[in-house]
């Protein structure tokens, strides 16, 4: 296959960027959406020129790294990651547009890549459980009901990918928070916490400048890991519940 | 940061609500669902002017004597006036506040445009404004009658038929109550969202619910000013 890229190219988070194009070739239709980047690496740094900057690890689809927008779509046409992405979802002679994570919370820092840290510290202000350390529990020691388990680990699957803020053209983490607080919230692990889990979690996401939900649900068609839209809704009520409980204190 | 022991006292409630995308996107809800029951009663009273003037202007008289004898004349009103205006300003400054935000979070554009979302969802902001700008229009031209020449005060009646009989009357008016119908549509939906009652079982109905309010409000709003066109209301 031979591409035409346009690629943004931002040397650093105060420069100015612009779209830059190259052309590859001999990519093949097996390659990922990576492979075709590191080609394209390749043929830039052979001519001395700048690689394009782009976060990678696991390229299995589990880390969440591997964010841009490709064609207007975060990750790409496919519902997957920009790892798990296949070059045979183009065709050959397409113009690719491949641009990084557009939302003020996530500046970028250099090319393709933004700084996600935003997504840290959300989770640091109540995306755990408090536990006593030691020997590791009995495993059946808290039952858990199937349906709970279940609910529990469908919001678990959230890699933190941003993908969901890249598509919301408000840049809200609604999508994303609410995975990390529905997945902890309804498990009795988690129910100590559940009232400040949420309302932290909550002036977290606002004080990191992220926007407020629309009901757009561009997140959840963009989410590789198929969170769903009614887990906002979910979300919201853990927090009106949380805010009359703690009226009453 | 994360791990520090929690000596610390919230907010007040209403601090939480006003500060929080969340909290204020439920005082939107609660307003947005308020007008919507609102123009539910409004809509059936307007259906009223089918059945003539006597009916209407009874109408008319009964919003002003409505809660008798408990209630003293225009008490009534008066309290559905202040809970109405205290809903449009919250929900609108909410609106605006909310919007500013979310411009901020996503200031700079992708490149490569393409079409998002559905068209209700699509025209919330500019539809708001609309409406805004439609409920002033409103009360001025049929409540105050300050913008409405040949107004007279206790005849509502005569003053819609003379409304509805210029062209401009009617466009504002349609063209109101088609952003209006656009409105419900996306918003309904989006407020049981907002509050917590949305969930995937409950999707579709919330959905239809939403679609019927939506073409039942607008529908009954908009054949007043075409029967008054159609000479059907004179
Ligand atoms: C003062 C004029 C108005 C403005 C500026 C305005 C603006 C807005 C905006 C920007 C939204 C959020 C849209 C979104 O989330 O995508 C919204 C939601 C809503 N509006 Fe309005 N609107 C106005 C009047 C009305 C009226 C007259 C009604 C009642 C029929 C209404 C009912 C609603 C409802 C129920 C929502 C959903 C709230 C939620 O998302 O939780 N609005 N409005
Ligand atoms: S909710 Fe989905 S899109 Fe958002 S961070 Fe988690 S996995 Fe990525
Ligand atoms: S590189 Fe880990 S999910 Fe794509």
């Amino acid at each position: 296959m031979r591409l035409t890229l346009r690629v943004w190219r931002q040397k650093n988070t105060d420069a100015p960027g612009a779209m830059a194009t190259y052309e590859v070739d001999g990519i093949s239709k097996d390659m990922s959406f990576l492979e075709m980047l590191d080609t394209l690496n390749e043929k830039l740094i052979l001519e001395g020129e700048d690689p394009v900057a782009f976060d990678h690890d696991c390229r299995e689809g589990i880390c969440g790294a591997c964010s841009m927008v490709i064609n207007g779509d975060a990750h790409g046409p496919e519902r997957t990651t920009t790892c798990q992405l296949h070059m045979r979802s183009f065709a050959d002679g397409d113009t690719i547009d491949v641009e990084p994570w557009r939302a003020t919370a996530f500046p970028v820092v250099r090319d393709l890549v933004v700084d996600r840290s935003a997504f840290d510290r959300i989770i640091g202000a109540g995306g755990y459980i408090s536990v006593p350390t030691g020997a590791a529990p009995e495993a059946h020691a808290t039952p858990v009901p199937k349906a709970d388990a279940d609910y529990a680990f469908e919001h678990a699957e959230c890699i933190g990918c941003g993908a969901c803020v890249a598509a919301c053209p408000n840049g809200s983490a609604m999508l994303f928070t609410s995975a990390k607080i529905n997945h902890l919230n309804v498990l009795p692990q988690g129910a100590p916490e559940r009232e400040s889990r949420v309302l932290d979690m909550v002036a977290t996401m606002d004080a990191e400048g992220f926007g407020g939900c629309t009901l757009t649900g561009e997140c959840a068609t963009a989410c590789p890991k198929g969170i769903p839209l009614p887990s906002i809704a979910a979300m919201n009520k853990e927090w009106l519940r949380a805010t009359r409980k703690a009226g009453k204190r | 940061m994360a791990l520090a022991t929690r000596t610390d006292r919230r907010p007040s409630i209403a601090r939480t609500f006003w500060g929080s995308t969340v909290g204020k996107k439920t005082v939107m809800a609660a307003t947005g669902l308020i007008m919507i029951a609102y123009l539910a009663v409004h809509a059936l009273g307007n259906a009223k002017i089918f059945f003539g003037a006597g009916d209407f202007n009874d109408y008319g008289h009964w919003l002003r004597v409505m809660g008798a004898p408990v209630l003293h004349r225009e008490w009534g009103l008066w309290t559905a006036r202040v809970v109405l205006s205290a809903s449009v300003i919250l929900h609108g400054v909410s609106a605006y506040q909310l919007s500013r935000r979310d411009l901020k979070a996503r200031a700079t554009a992708y490149v490569h445009k393409r079409r998002r979302a559905s068209y209700a969802t699509r025209t919330m902001r500019w539809g708001g404004i609309i409406l805004a700008l439609f409920i002033v229009w409103h009360i001025l031209d049929l409540t105050t009658g300050t913008v409405h020449p040949g107004f007279q005060e206790g005849h509502p009646y005569q003053n819609v038929v003379d409304t509805f009989s210029t062209w401009y009357g009617n466009v504002i008016y349609i063209v109101a109550m088609l952003a209006l119908g656009l409105h419900i549509r996306h918003g309904f939906w989006s407020a049981a969202q907002t509050l917590g009652v949305g969930n995937a079982t409950r999707d579709r109905v919330l959905k239809a619910v939403a679609n019927v309010l939506a073409v039942l409000l607008t529908a009954t709003f908009i054949s007043v000013p075409v029967g008054v066109m159609t000479g059907v209301v004179s």
